[in-house]
């Protein structure tokens, strides 16, 4: 288990986005500082959230999550083999923590957000993923998951 | 404002016109205020996870500020038949 989780750990810091933990902390530059307005700052999450496919703003970082529910989320991607993802650390901004439920008007952290769109939380990325609708909402986005290989391999 | 299971699952219950309700006070697993609910209710047919959920929000609307952890099950009456028979 340790063994995946750090090569997981080493390809998120690959691809050097700077947004998951690695260097210097997860939390997001500017995004809070800067906007003075809430409709200033609504803007920048609006193009945060679309800026790529997968989007969870987190407790923690995927390398170290600080939270169940937002280890739980992480998990979850890594078992679909989702491995490029933009992760935000919202315990390093409070300004972003409590921005972000604003904007989803939703209550808690994790929030995941496909497509620029806001799915939920851990509960339902969670049922999502029991049911099989993760693996659809993936394919939409050209993302194969992980699980479909191998169930394949299971049925052989 | 109460924050007690009790008074949690009868708001949802009322508000949901839920056929069923339960509230687990998680806060020792949590180490701030937290609860687990399983809400059944009819409200729900035919609505995705996502505005299921945000009913439920919606109904806690003044307590969930003061919750720390919140996890929540939503399932239809069909639904919950089914669960209980696996």
């Amino acid at each position: 288990m340790s063994a995946s989780l750090s090569r997981a750990a080493a390809a998120l810091l690959r691809w050097g986005r700077g947004a998951v933990g690695g260097g210097g902390g997860g939390g997001l530059p500017g995004v809070g500082v800067r906007a003075a307005s809430s409709g200033g700052q609504a803007e920048q999450l609006d193009a945060l959230v679309k800026k790529d496919k997968v989007v969870v703003f987190l407790k923690g970082t995927p390398e170290q999550p600080q939270c169940g529910f937002s280890n739980a989320v992480v998990q979850i991607l890594r078992l679909h083999g989702v491995r490029d993802y933009a992760a935000y650390n919202v315990l390093d901004d409070p300004e972003l923590r409590q921005g972000i439920k604003d904007y989803s008007n939703w209550p808690t952290i994790p929030q995941v957000y496909l497509n620029g769109e806001f799915v939920g939380g851990c509960d339902i990325l969670l049922q999502m993923h029991q049911n099989g609708d993760l693996v659809e909402e993936l394919k939409k986005l050209g993302i194969r998951s992980a699980l479909i290989d191998e169930k394949n391999q299971d049925s052989k | 404002m109460e924050l007690s299971a009790d008074y949690l699952r009868e708001k949802l219950q009322r508000d949901l016109e839920a056929d069923h309700v339960v509230v687990e006070d998680t806060t020792l697993n949590r180490c701030a205020t937290s609860f687990r609910v399983l809400v059944v209710s009819a409200k729900f047919e035919g609505k995705p996870l996502l505005q299921r959920h945000r009913l439920v929000n919606e109904c806690l609307a003044e307590e969930l500020p003061h919750i720390h952890a919140f996890e929540q099950k939503t399932l239809t009456p069909e639904q919950w038949t089914r669960e209980l028979q696996k």
